[in-house]
């Protein structure tokens, strides 16, 4: 069973969302999704200053496996991108919640927070889906 | 719904973490737990493939080498020694590859194939056609399980579970050569540009003997590992550098075609047509210089003309950079770059191999 923190918020997609309670979020991939990718060689993170709509695709995770998209799970303008993965994209797959953060955001509509799975709606979701 | 094909170690390999996955009609392990870790221990100590998805095909027979001087683009004449392997190709008349494998001179009367899993079905149905001719007997052999155990240290490891009778055989053994003591068969072979064995066996032998290399210290590996070594060895992988529309002589393979002699193979003349009429594509290899990940199917431009695209491609553990093979236009320059998400990427042609027994073969 992978990790869910109780605290953070999820997607379908396997994005974990942390409210930072000042209107902006970080994201990043679950621990989940780390793992069925494999070992992680290379992120494309998205450019700080850029702007996405909920749904949009906002950076690319790339394992030994295969490519994913990362998608932006709420609106709002990309405030900060995690340097530390373009030399260390293995971070994700170390510490998927914590040093492997991949951008923050500026929420356009904060009421797009409530839309988001929890923990225990994510660990549903996931135990589905492998069956 | 179809179900997957399990090898006798399907169980062995959950009990040991393995995260499985479905591989040409086959449930097998793409790693157990970390790719990169197992690549990295074939490259410098020892690590185990389960390759019982592979078919053994035993070809017996007066005429067989007759039937294979026929069957193979490569040729079978080059096998004098008993234990002798040839790698070649077998193909359509058209020229296209039914299947890339590997063929062992036994005696006169018997040759050993290993072929593709994903093929083993079409290559049994035409090797059979084929060998009605030359009364042949074309046996696979399901009975059969297969280990590879590669790396530095993998031919000292699996000696030490091995009879001390075929363990002396197997360490006599030259590279592309096999000895078998009637049960086990040992071949110094592999797809991984490491030294090691092929070990054949009965299929009821196979979880025990993987046991106990497991205890000699030979790692576990996946699908994974395999592919990204052997990309890094420069070693074709079937259905995805050739198949049945593409000939050996646009898959960089032309140096297993043994044309020089009147040899009447199946597909000879087909690919005499094709050097005659020239314009052929080019395969080779290119290094990404940049970050990204090269993958299958990316478009190759020389400019701005697209000249091809990648065959198999990834990102290579040993030179922490991305690597691929590449089929491009006869008249494509050095100068080419890649097409990833919309962006152009340089890349640099170099000369495969990659990577051979654990060193770099290119400059970066």
């Amino acid at each position: 069973m992978s990790n869910i923190p109780s605290e953070l918020k999820y997607t379908e997609s396997h994005e974990w969302i942390r409210d930072e309670g000042d209107g902006s979020v970080t994201i990043g991939i679950t621990d989940h999704a780390q793992e069925a990718l494999g070992d992680l060689v290379f992120v494309e993170l998205p450019e700080v200053g850029s702007s996405f709509d909920q749904g949009e695709d906002a950076a690319v995770v790339e394992s030994v496996k295969a490519a994913s998209d990362v998608y932006s799970p709420l609106s709002g303008e990309v405030v900060e991108a995690n340097e530390i993965l373009a030399d260390a994209p293995e971070t994700i797959n170390e510490h998927p919640y914590e040093d492997g953060w991949i951008y923050k955001l500026k929420l356009a509509d904060v009421d797009e927070l409530n839309g988001l799975m929890d923990a225990d709606a994510y660990a549903e979701h996931c135990e589905n889906e492998e069956h | 719904m179809s179900v997957d094909k399990k090898t006798i170690l399907n169980a062995v390999h959950r009990e040991m973490g393995a995260r499985m996955v479905p591989f040409g009609g086959w449930d097998m392990p793409v790693n157990y737990g970390s790719q990169i870790d197992e690549h990295h221990a074939v490259r410098t100590d020892a690590g185990m493939f389960d390759v019982c998805h592979m078919t053994v095909v035993d070809l017996e027979g007066k005429r067989v080498r007759e039937f294979l001087s026929t069957l193979l683009a490569n040729d079978v004449a080059k096998l004098t020694m008993p234990g002798k392997a040839l790698y070649s190709c077998m193909l359509k008349p058209d020229g296209g590859v039914i299947d890339d494998l590997i063929v062992y001179f036994m005696s006169e009367e018997w040759f050993r194939m290993v072929v593709n899993a994903g093929t083993t079905e079409k290559d049994i149905a035409w090797m059979q056609e084929q060998a009605s001719d030359f009364e042949v007997g074309v046996k696979p052999r399901f009975d059969l399980g297969m280990i590879a155990v590669q790396g530095p240290h993998a031919r000292a490891k699996a000696m030490g579970v091995m009879t001390p009778e075929l363990a002396a055989a197997a360490a006599e053994l030259k590279p592309f050569s096999a000895a078998t003591d009637g049960r086990w068969f040992v071949g110094r072979t592999g797809y991984t540009g490491e030294d090691g064995f092929e070990i054949v066996l009965p299929e009821d032998e196979t979880e025990k003997l993987w046991r106990d290399l497991a205890v000699a210290g030979v790692k576990p590996c996946g699908l994974g590992a395999r592919d990204t070594l052997r990309l890094e060895a420069g070693m074709n992988l079937y259905g995805s550098d050739m198949d049945e529309t593409i000939s050996p002589l646009e898959a960089g393979l032309g140096w297993t075609v043994a044309m020089a002699d009147g040899r009447d193979f199946i597909g000879r003349a087909a690919l005499q047509a094709q050097k005659g009429a020239g314009g052929l594509r080019k395969f080779i290899a290119v290094v990404l210089e940049g970050r990204g990940v090269l993958r299958g199917h990316q478009k190759l431009f020389d400019g701005e003309r697209e000249v091809g695209e990648i065959t198999s491609g990834g990102f290579s553990p040993t030179l922490e950079r991305s690597i691929a093979m590449a089929r491009v236009a006869g008249d494509a320059s050095d100068e080419l770059s890649v097409d990833i998400r919309g962006k152009k990427l340089p890349l640099k042609k170099v000369k495969m191999p990659f990577v051979r027994n654990g060193q770099a073969q290119i400059e970066l």
